[in-house]
């Protein structure tokens, strides 16, 4: 799990600071927005001098998924006190997520489930800001014959296959795949709205023709 | 200017929607149908940020391809930046 979070993160800290975003910023922001996906995209943004609403707008398309989290995990923290609900907020990333819901569902009735939440949080939280760290301070050091850049859409890759469960989130993805290419000429990122609004209306009518 | 706004702008939404759930009183449900269309967001969001890089007439097709494969077969997202980066590479010198 740590493996994969290593390289997303170092071309994360790079592409930010490639981007032209301070160091120090890109810590910060590393820090309290803790999103790789959306982070990358952000830093592309400020590259080509997009205004901080489509920014901030762009960031909610992309991680709208949380939200779908927070849902499930409410199922299993509902008791927990609100500082401890608040701790697994931040620390929800797409690989905890996807792991604590293979552990609940093994152990259901699990006394410790925020002890092992918060253990395996923390650690992929570490990983992460460590690799982010990294590829700040390697910044512009990689030599471009690497072609490293091309690791962000190889990881966006890795992390949206276990996502195509059916028939209907298949169609949801090549869907929003298609849409985001035929609408590539909108200015800054406004396709990956296209692509998301396409995708859900798929997923949807393949799901209702199966019902 | 620009950068603070969307860094704070970017940080309250993040946090906003990983605890939305968590924090609400248990009696407030999804509507069905928002939860329904909330179900293809990860897999249409996901796609659309790595299509535009992978799409293209040249070796990051292919290449995009191999990464596709290796991750349906193994899941790993280490396996997977290594073979499609080997692949870019593999694809470029015999394109």
């Amino acid at each position: 799990m740590l493996l994969g979070i290593v390289p997303f993160g170092v071309i994360t800290g790079v592409a930010m600071v490639a981007s032209g975003i301070p160091p120090l910023v890109a810590m910060l922001m590393s820090l309290i927005v803790f999103a790789g996906a959306s982070m990358v995209a952000s830093a592309q943004l400020l590259a080509s001098s997009a205004p901080a609403l489509l920014i901030v707008v762009t960031t909610l398309i992309i991680n709208l998924r949380f939200m779908m989290y927070s849902a499930s995990l409410r199922l299993h923290f509902a008791d927990a006190p609100l500082g401890r609900r608040l701790a697994v907020a931040y620390l929800t990333a797409d690989n905890v997520y996807g792991l604590m819901l293979g552990r609940f569902a093994e152990h259901p009735a699990d006394a410790g489930k925020f002890e092992y939440f918060l253990g395996a949080g923390l650690l992929v939280w570490a990983a992460w800001q460590a690799a982010v760290l990294g590829g700040i301070l390697i910044g512009a050091g990689v030599p471009a014959a690497w072609r490293l850049e091309f690791a962000a859409p190889l990881a966006f890759i890795a992390i949206s296959i276990p996502f195509l469960r059916d028939r209907a989130t298949l169609a949801a993805a090549l869907a929003a795949g298609l849409a985001v290419v035929l609408t590539s000429n909108l200015p800054f990122r406004l396709a990956i709205v296209a692509a998301a609004v396409t995708g859900i209306a798929a997923g949807l009518l393949l799901e209702r023709k199966k019902a | 200017m620009t950068l603070w706004l969307a860094v704070l702008g970017m940080a309250l939404v993040t946090f906003a929607l990983r605890a939305a759930f968590l924090v609400l009183p248990p009696g407030i449900e999804m509507p069905a149908f928002f939860k329904r269309a909330l179900h293809y967001v990860p897999a249409a969001v996901l796609t659309a940020i790595w299509a535009p890089e992978v799409l293209v007439q040249n070796e990051q097709l292919p290449a995009g391809a191999v990464a596709i494969a290796v991750a349906w077969r193994w899941r790993t997202t280490f396996a997977t930046i290594i073979a499609g980066l080997l692949a870019l590479h593999l694809f470029a010198g015999l394109m």
